[in-house]
């Protein structure tokens, strides 16, 4: 399938699998798999070791990653837990600094319980990141763009200090998705996804994916993935094999919509400074003061508050209390995550539904504030 | 609720757990995975599917009032639910663990939480002065799984509890062979208890699941700390199949452990069977202590031919289990546990852990024992002729 472009192989995941001619793709719950003799079997003998549907869906993000072999995993967590099994105590990691909660949370643990050591780089200056590579580094995460800040990296130029180093460069690809970025083709030696988000798209499957690129990383990770049982069960795997049929269309939709609202954004009064890529659906941005931030919230009646992104329903997020409360505080402000900030991930509405359920809200804080003055 | 009624019946209110909206008596899927909050300050019980999800707390509050804990967790797979029980322990911390345990725990035990400092040292835990040599000052988990698997050894969970409890250290128990029908650790005083629910909790050989139940709020803070952070939950789709099956849990694994006994009882009949390993025999060397902290012999079991080719011709002439890996489903499942479910472990491994060449494992289904009887003698009859004809040609 590899001459096919992106938009081809998504749709036509699954498609050819089945000997009865299924178009879709069945979802084989069967655990178990019966063997025609000792040593004899059909390349399947138990679920967490393999699965038939969680297979479809490993082969094609595997191969739309660019990557040799893709792991679904039970959440997006568990695809960073499994990245991280192939790492021991004592090593060092160099992470981003504006990163997911949840990652900084898991890098806690394992500095704390398993004393392996992370260090944290602000994603502007190469020549820091190459000093902060020291005889332990094993590996170097990046979010990009950057969570919520939304700062991109330039991944071919940390490639050259991976390879230099002969580090492990992991690239977390929620936010862009392979339709928008492909950091196998960067430099990249693994892929991780929380797969919740875009590529599954409707806020209904909880789901990560690892695609590695190394020959010896992809053997490791294949024992671990078996192993610690931190599987994708075969519905979820169905279901995001669905979602992603429509991950091109939708991620077009998602940027057209964000294009329009980070323009309007730019004019309010209210608002500081919009944090925007030019590049996919997440637009954050800062209201002129904290206090702000609650009346806005309440007077949005069709963006939906609630945590999590990527879905075709728009949410907006409040990082400080909900996707980032793991972060200290003063750590968040310190690199620019303020208790005025909110982030967006634009749903596929029509964009003047958007901007005008948005524009209603500033309006009532408008009459807010001066009623206040 | 009542101490008075019975587990089958607690079992049934346990696992209908009524949709407060619409009065549904079955919990509904709920596939979404973020929540929307009605208040900026005070958000509601759930956000996020990770975190909380109301379909997998109906399976996870069952499973705790089933084992009779505080609280339940749902895993993506039974390793899944060991390996984040593991992570309770820290670098420099030690695990002591039968040295017959499962394959896929002796391999996560080896090949990766070494790798994070944890330490382990496997020992028989039948021989409790064996277990108690091992303890060290930084033993933090003594872990048991009994019966064992595939020998069906039995360990004295109360003894091990109390050699635990005087070196402050937690007991785990793996119960997937039991289920809270027939065994609950709990209330020997264990601190956690594990399940592949892949097995007889779901029973029906169409979900890979595991469940933790913890015997105190503190721990079961610790591991939903795990649980939320480490992400390794049941699917949503899972977990609602997961209590369907729960709901016939009693009536599966009673029916299939009556027809067990009859087939180990059965195979101690059969000259071609060297051994027979099923705690409900008399005779296996720890029925009685099973009998005070078990009410089964259960529905699994295991039985020795001569050799591999014994093994290998009753294999290719049974006509009703299936030859696969797994347990405790509707249908027999016949296994060679030395290239399947304990291929990780070397031949002097195996062999030390009482697995010969010839051990075959039979998870009894709900088939009538009868036939399933039938079907095994009609294949021991293969094996007794291809004896023959193996003597005759060395003639």
């Amino acid at each position: 399938m590899a001459s096919y472009k992106t938009e081809t192989k998504l749709t036509q995941i699954g498609n050819g699998f089945d000997e009865l001619g299924a178009v879709n793709a069945p979802i084989y719950l069967s655990t178990a798999y019966k063997h025609e003799g000792i040593g004899i079997s059909k390349g399947y003998d138990y679920t967490r070791t393999g699965n038939p549907t969680r297979s479809i869906l490993e082969k094609a993000i595997a191969d739309i990653e660019g990557g040799q072999e893709g792991f679904a995993c039970s959440s997006g967590m568990s695809a960073i837990q499994l990245a991280f099994s192939l790492f021991s105590s004592g090593d060092h990691i160099i992470a981003s600094r504006d990163l997911y909660g949840g990652t900084f949370r898991f890098f806690e643990i394992l500095s704390k319980q398993y004393h392996l050591s992370f260090s944290y780089w602000d994603g502007e200056n190469l020549g820091e990141l190459a000093d902060l590579v020291c005889p332990e580094t094993k590996a170097i995460f990046i979010e990009t763009p950057t969570n919520p800040l939304m700062h991109e990296v330039d991944l071919s130029a940390i490639a050259k200090i991976t390879k230099k180093n002969e580090l492990l460069l992991i690239v977390d690809n929620t936010f862009y998705t392979p339709i928008l970025q492909r950091p196998i083709e960067q430099g990249a030696d693994i892929v991780v996804h929380s797969a919740t988000k875009y590529l599954a798209g409707h806020n209904d499957v909880l789901a990560g994916l690892v695609i590695s690129n190394r020959t010896k990383v992809t053997e490791k990770l294949r024992l671990y993935h078996n192993s610690c049982g931190v599987v994708l069960d075969p519905f979820d795997s169905w279901l995001l094999i669905r979602g992603l049929k429509t991950l091109a269309l939708r991620m077009r939709q998602h940027q057209e919509n964000a294009r329009k609202i980070v323009a309007y954004l730019e004019k309010q009064p209210l608002v500081t400074k919009v944090l925007y890529p030019g590049k996919g659906g997440m637009v954050s941005f800062e209201l002129t003061a904290p206090d702000y931030v609650e009346p806005f919230l309440k007077s949005l009646h069709l963006i939906t508050f609630a945590e999590s992104l990527g879905g075709v329903e728009s949410l907006i997020t409040y990082p400080a209390t909900q996707t980032h409360a793991d972060i200290p505080e003063a750590l968040r402000l310190e690199y620019g995550l303020s208790n005025s900030l909110l982030r967006l991930s634009t749903g596929i509405e029509h964009p003047d539904d958007l901007i005008s359920d948005l524009n209603q809200a500033f309006q009532t804080l408008k009459e807010e504030v001066t009623a206040h003055e | 609720m009542s101490e008075s009624i019975h587990f089958s019946t607690k079992l049934i209110k346990e696992t209908v757990a009524v949709d407060p909206q619409t009065g549904a008596a079955n919990v509904p899927v709920y596939l979404s995975s973020t929540f929307h909050q009605k208040d900026f300050d005070h958000y509601g019980k759930y956000d996020y599917t990770r975190s909380g999800n109301p379909t997998r707390e109906a399976l996870e509050d069952a499973i705790a009032a089933l084992e009779g804990g505080v609280r339940g967790f749902a895993f993506a797979s039974g390793m899944a639910a060991i390996s984040t029980a593991f992570l309770l322990l820290s670098a420099g911390d030690h695990a002591i663990v039968p040295k017959n345990v499962y394959g896929g725990t002796f391999r996560i035990l080896t090949q990766v939480l070494g790798r994070f400092g944890i330490d382990h040292t496997f020992v028989d835990t039948t021989n409790l002065d064996e277990v108690e040599q091992a303890i060290r000052p930084n033993t933090k988990v003594i872990y048991v799984e009994t019966p064992s698997n595939p020998t069906l050894a039995v360990t004295d969970i109360r003894a091990v509890v109390k050699l635990a409890k005087a070196h402050r250290c937690l007991t785990f128990v793996d119960n997937t062979f039991m289920t809270p029908v027939f065994q609950r650790p709990l209330e020997l005083g264990a601190d956690l208890v594990l399940h592949s629910a892949t097995k007889f909790i779901s029973g029906h050989s169409d979900v890979v699941a595991g469940l933790a139940v913890a015997r105190t709020e503190e721990l079961a803070d610790k591991v939903y700390f795990l649980q939320n952070a480490l992400g390794a939950v049941l699917g949503v789709q899972d977990s609602w199949l997961l209590l369907r099956g729960l709901k016939t849990l009693d009536v599966r694994i009673r029916k299939s452990a009556d027809s067990a006994q009859r087939v180990a009882e059965f195979f101690t009949t059969q000259s071609e069977v060297r051994n027979v390993f099923y705690p409900g025999l008399s005779d296996h060397p720890g029925s009685k202590l099973h009998a005070e902290q078990a009410a089964s012999g259960g529905a699994v079991l295991s039985f020795e031919l001569e050799d591999e080719a014994a093994a290998r011709t009753f294999v290719n002439h049974v006509q009703l289990p299936v030859f696969a890996v797994s347990l405790g489903a509707v249908e027999s499942i016949l296994s060679y546990p030395p290239k399947m479910s304990h291929a990780e472990l070397n031949e002097e491994e195996r062999e030390k852990a009482g697995i010969g060449s010839g051990l075959l494992r039979l998870s009894v289904g709900l088939e009538d024992a009868e036939d399933l009887i039938r079907d095994f003698s009609n294949a021991l009859d293969f094996v007794r002729n291809h004896e023959k004809v193996t003597v005759r040609s060395v003639d």
